[in-house]
């Protein structure tokens, strides 16, 4: 487990967060073993899954239902992470995901930090797979937009 | 220079711009990063003119530091928990011989049980070393604390501990205002022995001092720590001028302007106490907070005037003094030594386990309406404690305690949603 906080002002609190607005799940065999879902933010928290089956597909579709539909995402980003970087380390294209589901991140910001970590090839691969995941989710959240305007 | 940087990071590179000649590195958790990222600077270049040594145990490692001091060479080391148990003979030596060696320790609880998560323990168990040992309440004091520390260390020819939260603080990543190389030049003399083994000059180091010197040697020691009281709040102040911000000296008050209750603490906590202290003022509560960053030497006076105005103080305890309280405490009573006011100790946090200011709040409510016992064990679970004393009521061979809980843990916190 690790923790962020995204503040204005400086942070000083250093407690574990225990009421999330944003979890990100990296491993989804934990979704039936651990109470993962306790404290979140309802009705506006977000939830991203490393997954690249569907929410019901996961079995978790109706628990998570009090969330909008644009804030509880799936990604393949292991998938994602084997096909840009060649091994299976999903956190850059989690983070791409993470961005384009809340807009708390610009793109920009999320590569600057990758490439500024992770110094020549090592860098680019996986900025190329976080821009990757965050067009992804860009656009399959654009799509959903249209579906529930149609609805 | 902003940097959104890991606490470690920003602490190997504040090092390397103190320029040491002699780094002497073996890992443990949670300080290994430093030593890593300083390695990895020696073998690049970047740190140039420094020797690092792989050594094969902690007690190694200071014992290098120690015979590259005394060579004259600024040395610096770090290391946290057992490693320091490992090397507390050399602890000793470094200080007692006045080397004015830097060590970070990444404050790891000791065990057994054996547990890699902060708390104080390490760094008090070598309280009375003779050490100079400063707290750093965040990530930015952390590596600025180091630039002080070879200075200070250095002028009184006293080792310097920079103790940072393990975890807490050596993990975690912020914005850091990491300084610049031409900064810390200038503001960082460069190393100037009082004592070195010199062929040119020869000496011997470490004679044996029989009754008739000895008691005279220790008061020295005990001397050149009054001495770091006068020169710890100098530096920070002459480090502030040049840096332009606020790191160091021997303690911070946080709004204890006609504050009845006071809570005192060491290192990263001071941060969620701070936020409770808020929330606890916007209600009209009279709560303030104090800071230690020295611990040794130990500011009574600073303390005991800060805390005057108090009717009652809250100490925060990161390590267990077992049979008698908490040792932040003990010297906290010392420097309110007039009696008027009560102070309670509160152990706090042993093993990594969270501070959160939801139970920091109750705390201090408890604490005003003097509702604490003397010692209080803040979050523990009575009932693992209970059960297992049952246990060992019930049978003779009621076997290890540690594990005992583990299974009882166990067994109660596998939840399937």
């Amino acid at each position: 487990m690790a923790f962020c906080r995204i503040s204005d002002r400086p942070i000083r609190l250093r407690e574990p967060v225990a009421q999330p607005d944003a979890l990100i799940i990296q491993d989804p065999t934990l979704l039936h073993q651990a109470s993962l879902f306790d404290g979140l933010r309802i009705p506006n928290g977000y939830v991203l899954i490393n997954s690249a089956r569907k929410l019901d597909e996961l079995g978790i579709g109706s628990y998570l239902r009090e969330l909008p539909l644009d804030h509880v995402v799936t990604a393949p980003a292991t998938e994602l992470a084997l096909r840009y970087v060649g091994r299976p380390l999903p956190n850059s294209t989690l983070l791409g995901a993470f961005a384009a589901m809340t807009g708390e991140l610009r793109l920009e910001s999320v590569l600057a930090a990758i490439r500024q970590k992770f110094a020549g090839k090592i860098g680019e691969a996986n900025a190329v797979a976080a821009q990757a995941a965050y067009d992804l989710i860009s656009q399959s959240q654009a799509r959903e937009e249209i579906h529930v305007e149609a609805d | 220079m902003w940097k959104q940087i890991e606490g470690s990071r920003a602490v190997a590179e504040t090092v390397a711009m103190c320029r040491p000649q002699v780094i002497c590195a073996y890992p443990i958790t949670p300080q290994t990063h430093i030593v890593e990222g300083l390695g990895e600077m020696v073998k690049s270049g970047a740190l140039a003119g420094c020797e690092f040594l792989n050594v094969e145990s902690e007690f190694g490692a200071l014992s290098v530091a120690i015979g590259a001091s005394a060579a004259g060479a600024r040395a610096y080391t770090a290391t946290a928990s057992q490693g320091l148990l490992f090397m507390a003979e050399a602890v000793y030596n470094a200080a007692g011989l006045g080397l004015p060696i830097v060590m970070t320790i990444g404050n790891r609880a000791i065990g057994a049980p054996i547990n890699i998560w902060n708390d104080h323990s390490d760094s008090m168990s070598m309280r009375d070393s003779g050490w100079i040992q400063l707290h750093a309440e965040n990530n930015q004091e952390a590596a600025d604390l180091h630039i002080q520390a070879f200075r200070l260390a250095e002028e009184l020819s006293c080792p310097v501990m920079v103790c940072m939260d393990g975890f807490i603080l050596t993990h975690a990543y912020d914005r850091i205002d990491v300084p610049l190389q031409h900064q810390v030049d200038a503001w960082l003399p460069p190393f100037e022995p009082r004592q070195m083994l010199d062929p040119a000059a020869p000496v011997s180091i470490g004679a044996m001092v029989g009754p008739e010197a000895f008691s005279e040697v220790r008061y020295l020691a005990h001397h050149k720590q009054l001495r770091a009281l006068e020169r710890i709040p100098e530096i920070s102040r002459e480090f502030g001028e040049a840096f332009g911000r606020e790191s160091g000296g021997l303690l911070r008050p946080y709004r204890i302007e006609g504050a009845d209750t006071i809570v005192v603490a060491l290192g990263s906590v001071n941060g969620t106490i701070q936020e409770a202290v808020d929330e606890l003022r916007s209600d009209n509560v009279a709560i303030g907070s104090i800071s230690i960053c020295s611990f040794r030497p130990f500011p009574l006076d600073a303390v005991g005037s800060a805390l005057s105005g108090a009717k009652r103080v809250v100490v925060i305890d990161k390590s267990l003094a077992p049979g008698l309280g908490g040792m932040l405490a003990t010297d906290v009573q010392m420097a309110v030594s007039s009696g008027r006011q009560r102070v309670y100790t509160v152990i706090a946090g042993l093993g990594g386990r969270p501070i959160t200011k939801a139970s920091l709040l109750t705390l201090f409510h408890q604490a005003r309406a003097d509702a604490l016992e003397n010692v209080t064990f803040l979050d523990l679970n009575w009932d693992i404690v209970n059960r297992q004393l049952a246990r060992e009521l019930a049978t003779r061979r009621s076997g290890p305690a540690a594990e005992n809980i583990l299974k009882d843990l166990g067994t109660l916190s596998s939840r399937v949603i």
